[in-house]
């Protein structure tokens, strides 16, 4: 499979100024995302999954700082763009839909006009067809009586309901990109499926790609194609899924598969990570953002991080005794 | 198993909540003589079931199915529309909220909140969150009280250096332990953990999950534990109830529930939380999914005769509009507690092959 | 507690501007204690050889018609419009905050009695209402410190009903239910010190508004009496010098009076930095 990347990002580094001193949010962070594949960033909170979607949309918070790298997007480096160029990808070429769809709505405004807003922002329908178009995006993220609904404002409209607005208004275009940054949480269980089902349906029918930024395996698992782990702002290891799930290389990985409930472990199976993620303000931060609480850690832990390419294409740890 | 059911720590029988919704009637209105019947939402409807002593009871459902409300009533901070709680067999439901806290009751019943960051007071130390129900229901000398919150701190794993913190310098995990600290300050006997990890990352959530398991054995509570995770409540949980729009549409064993879910509720969800048995590109057999799609019905003076997963339900049919189901047994042996409220329960009939013609009338 | 000064210290040298408007509070403050011991001329001394002289090393800020001395005048003036202020916003404070929190804690008949109340203030034009009140009252500065506290409360008793009414369902507000806590109890301990520092925001803002009440006031004959030094009864004795050109008689007090107010103004922020924990790493 020689696809072409859609999103290649290359050693991306990214820091924040805070009153505590720099934060060294994201260093040395690699990844591509192929046509028409899903692939999941998987971390707990402070991994730096956030920051590295929101880098690539351009939309980083004025603290932070990109200090190295590049992100290619259809051969344009996104860092680099200027602002004019960035607003006309953003929600043309390149989507984002967020945790909170309530907010991210303009509450006064119907639905259906929003959609619309979009479509005619980017210019490929006249006033005239936009509000039909608008519908139809509703038909197509399956919302029943969406002649109705387009005339709903958002508090009318459930979570769920308003998620596949966004949905909507992200997919309106046909961008070749989704961000999805942990689109469904928040939401009940069983709305969470219904719009994950959502998601890769249209993007299978568009041949989208969509990066997933998710703290639930579980659901990478089930959706995603390729899997890229974070741990402290590091990518600790990257495989495509059934790899992944199969052989965990990185000792983190392996733990966090282990702390995961699932059907079958009791509780006493589950793991839990010992210690806490290192302080990225600090001015000496070990190598390896996870030796210290790892029980595989050796004396060579304390050299530069290797980043050990595995034998399947797309498939990386960074450890110097992977299991 | 018998013993819970003999004498049960909290009995709760025909449990009913509702709220005035819109507008009453105003002083214009009624002048007029006028007798527009006001609208009531039922937040939690003709719930019974008990609690034994040393039990976990898993609470399950989605947001708005009425579970906070329930909580809140058995906590007591709500007042009860009808209905009788009783707690080691004497009655509290009557108690007017207001009061409650000054009642002998209150220390009994105690309770670890969802988000543990909004639950504790940002201008209180972890140490005056852990102290403050000592103080105020079971008081103690200011040395033995230092000596008590120390205590519950290494009980609960949280460094006694931190004692002197502000919510905000902890961590998510520390925080929690914060709140279990603090609800167990007053050796409840029935501690209702309202979605407990929610909020936390999962590695932390194993840990803080543990850490309830070893209090229980240790301290002799029962728990109320609420969640929408089918998957957590079952690690922790002898018994599952699951609810639906204000009433308890399935509840049993948990292992048994998980299993063989018996309403089409509980069946879909379970099969919508993501499990690790169907990666992606594993070459694993697909596992059939259910999914329920549509707007739940109107909690709003809902019509007592028709169900209220009707709308939604794969299996609905006339049937079900015309008579509201009620809990009933199911399963092989129906003496193991396992009761639907269902006309037409996923296993009733033969177990397996009733599941997956269902699943195949989704598809 | 050298946790909190190291706070200060950050909040300061992070904001030049709240470093300026705290810099300038003190020098305010100075002035308000120290004032009557620093003046070069006796504020009230009359001297018929030197009037409405423009000002000079002499007169810094030149002198009035009758020879008065105007940095004098305006240095003396400084704690009585600060002392007005202050106790008329230590009064708003215990009336406005108490009366709003426990309109947005408890809801109900409380929260209709405490709206309509404010309602009813807010409806007459709040300077007419002050002026009023002063009028009916008789002209102390206790009235007019009253007058001023009361066309101030329901600005303030609306602040902390909002912020008190999207905490009463707080979880630390339940949990603080089911540790035992009474209503009352939990509307001291728990609700007000997590609305303090939005309340010190306000209780600068109404500093200045308090400071321009009072000066008004006497501006208009209903304040304090002349002679006694107070910015608004110099700007309005020097309002008629305006037009023949001796301008220094009411630019100097009316500069006094803009930089107070302008101070508290700034104050707001920089106060709610320094006590609101949250902000604190």
């Amino acid at each position: 499979m020689s696809a072409v990347p859609v999103l290649a990002v290359d050693n991306l580094s990214v820091e924040f100024r805070t009153r505590g001193g720099i934060v060294k949010a994201l260093e040395q962070v690699s990844f591509s995302v192929n046509k028409g594949e899903m692939v999941a960033i998987v971390g707990e909170s402070g991994s730096g999954k956030s920051v590295t979607a929101f880098t690539v949309m351009g939309i980083l918070d004025a603290a932070g700082r990109v200090s190295q790298g590049t992100a290619s997007f259809g051969g344009l480096d996104v860092l680099q763009a200027p602002e004019a160029v960035m607003r006309d990808i953003r929600g043309r070429e390149m989507s984002m839909i967020f945790q909170n769809p309530r907010v991210a709505l303009n509450p006064i405004r119907r639905v259906g006009d929003q959609i619309a807003d979009v479509l005619l922002q980017h210019g490929n329908v006249t006033r005239r067809e936009a509000p039909k178009r608008a519908i139809e995006m509703l038909t197509r993220v399956r919302i029943p009586d969406p002649e109705r609904r387009a005339k709903a404002y958002p508090f009318e409209l459930s979570g769920g309901m308003c998620q596949r607005i966004m949905i909507a208004i992200a997919l309106s275009c046909a961008p070749k990109l989704l961000i999805a940054d942990e689109p469904t949480t928040g939401l009940d269980v069983t709305t969470q499926a219904a719009i994950m089902d959502l998601i890769a349906e249209l993007g299978a029918e568009q041949g989208m790609s969509t990066l997933l930024i998710t703290h639930d395996l579980g659901m990478a698992a089930e959706y995603c194609d390729q899997i890229v782990v974070m741990h402290a702002g590091h990518i600790v290891e990257m495989a495509p899924t059934a790899e992944l799930f199969a052989h965990p290389r990185h000792p983190y990985t392996a733990k966090l598969i282990a702390a995961t409930p699932k059907p079958t472990a009791s509780l006493m199976d589950l793991a839990a990570i010992p210690g806490n993620l290192p302080d990225l303000r600090a001015a000496e931060i070990p190598p390896c953002r996870y030796s210290a609480r790892c029980e595989r850690r050796q004396s060579r832990c304390d050299q530069a991080l290797p980043y050990v390419l595995g034998e399947q294409k797309g498939s990386m740890v960074a450890c110097w005794n992977p299991l | 198993m018998s013993e819970f059911f003999e004498k049960p720590l909290l009995d709760a029988q025909s449990l009913h909540k509702q709220f005035t919704v819109g507008k009453t009637p105003g002083l214009f209105a009624k002048a007029r003589g006028a007798d527009r019947p006001v609208a009531k939402l039922h937040a939690v409807d003709d719930v019974t079931f008990t609690i034994g002593k040393g039990e976990v009871l898993g609470l399950v459902g989605e947001s708005g199915c009425g579970k906070s409300t329930l909580v809140r009533l058995l906590t007591r901070l709500l007042d009860l529309t009808d209905g009788s709680i009783r707690l080691d067999g004497e009655e509290i439901g009557h108690l007017p909220a207001k009061g409650f806290g000054r009642s002998p009751y209150r220390p009994r019943i105690q309770m670890v909140f969802q988000d543990a960051g909004d639950s504790l007071n940002p201008r209180f130390t972890a140490f005056a969150a852990i102290a403050d129900p000592i103080q105020r229901l079971k008081p103690l000398p200011r040395a033995d009280l230092k000596l008590r919150v120390e205590e519950l701190a290494t009980m609960c794993g949280l460094p006694l250096e931190l004692l002197g913190r502000f919510p905000h310098q902890l961590s998510g995990g520390q925080k929690a332990r914060v709140g279990i600290a603090r609800a167990i300050a007053v050796e409840p006997d029935l501690l209702i953990l309202d979605e407990p990890t929610a909020a936390l990352d999962v590695s932390v959530q194993v840990v803080i999950l543990q850490l309830l398991e070893d209090l229980k054995k240790r301290l002799g509570m029962s728990y109320l534990f609420v969640s929408h995770d089918l998957n957590v409540v079952r690690l922790l949980c002898d018994r599952v109830m699951v609810m639906y729009l204000g009433r308890i549409v399935e509840t049993g064993p948990a292992e048994e529930v998980f299993r063989n879910p018996a309403h089409p509720y509980t069946k879909a969800l379970l099969s919508a939380i993501p499990h690790f048995d169907q990666v992606k590109g594993s070459g694993a057999p697909p596992v059939p999914r259910l999914r329920i799609s549509g707007e739940p019905r109107s909690p709003i003076d809902p019509s007592p005769k028709v169900c209220r997963f009707y709308g939604r339900c794969p299996k609905g049919q006339e049937a079900c509009t015309e008579s509201m189901p009620l809990l009933h047994g199911v399963g092989l042996e129906h003496s193991a507690g396992h009761s639907v409220a269902c006309h037409f329960p996923v296993s009733d009939t033969d177990g397996k092959t009733a599941a997956v013609s269902l699943i195949e009338d989704v598809a | 507690m050298s946790e909190t000064l190291k706070h200060i210290r950050y909040v300061l040298t992070e904001n030049p501007v709240t470093l300026f408007a705290f810099s300038l509070f003190g020098f305010i403050l100075f002035c308000a204690l120290f004032g009557p011991y620093l003046a070069p001329y006796d504020p009230l001394a009359t001297n018929g050889a030197a009037t409405l002289k423009p000002p000079s090393a002499q007169h810094w800020f030149g002198t009035d018609a009758l020879g008065r001395d105007i940095f004098s005048r305006v240095l003396v003036a400084t704690r009585l419009d600060l002392g007005i202020a202050f106790f008329s916003v230590v009064l708003t404070f215990a009336i406005g905050a108490l009366a709003g929190i426990a309109a947005g804690f408890f809801g109900g008949w409380v929260d209709r009695v405490v709206g309509r109340l404010a309602d009813t203030i807010m409806a007459f034009p709040l300077f007419v209402l002050a002026m009023g009140i002063v009028a009916a009252l008789g002209n102390t500065v206790g009235n007019i410190v009253l007058a001023t506290a009361i066309i101030n409360t329901p600005l303030y008793a609306r602040v902390a009903r909002a912020e008190a009414n999207i905490r009463r369902n707080a979880g630390f507000v339940e949990a603080a239910r089911l540790s035992g806590n009474g209503e009352g109890r939990i509307l001291l301990l728990q609700i007000l010190p997590n609305i303090m520092p939005i309340l010190m925001v306000q209780c600068s803002l109404t500093m200045g508004y308090a400071i321009l009440n009072a000066a008004g006031l006497s501006f208009i004959g209903l304040g304090i009496a002349p002679p006694t030094p107070e910015w608004g009864i110099l700007v309005a004795e020097g309002a008629a010098y305006m037009i023949s050109g001796e301008w220094w008689v009411a630019l100097f007090p009316g500069l006094a009076l803009m930089t107070a107010v302008f101070c508290f103004n700034l104050l707001g922020d920089g106060l709610r930095d320094i006590v609101d924990p949250r902000r604190r790493t």
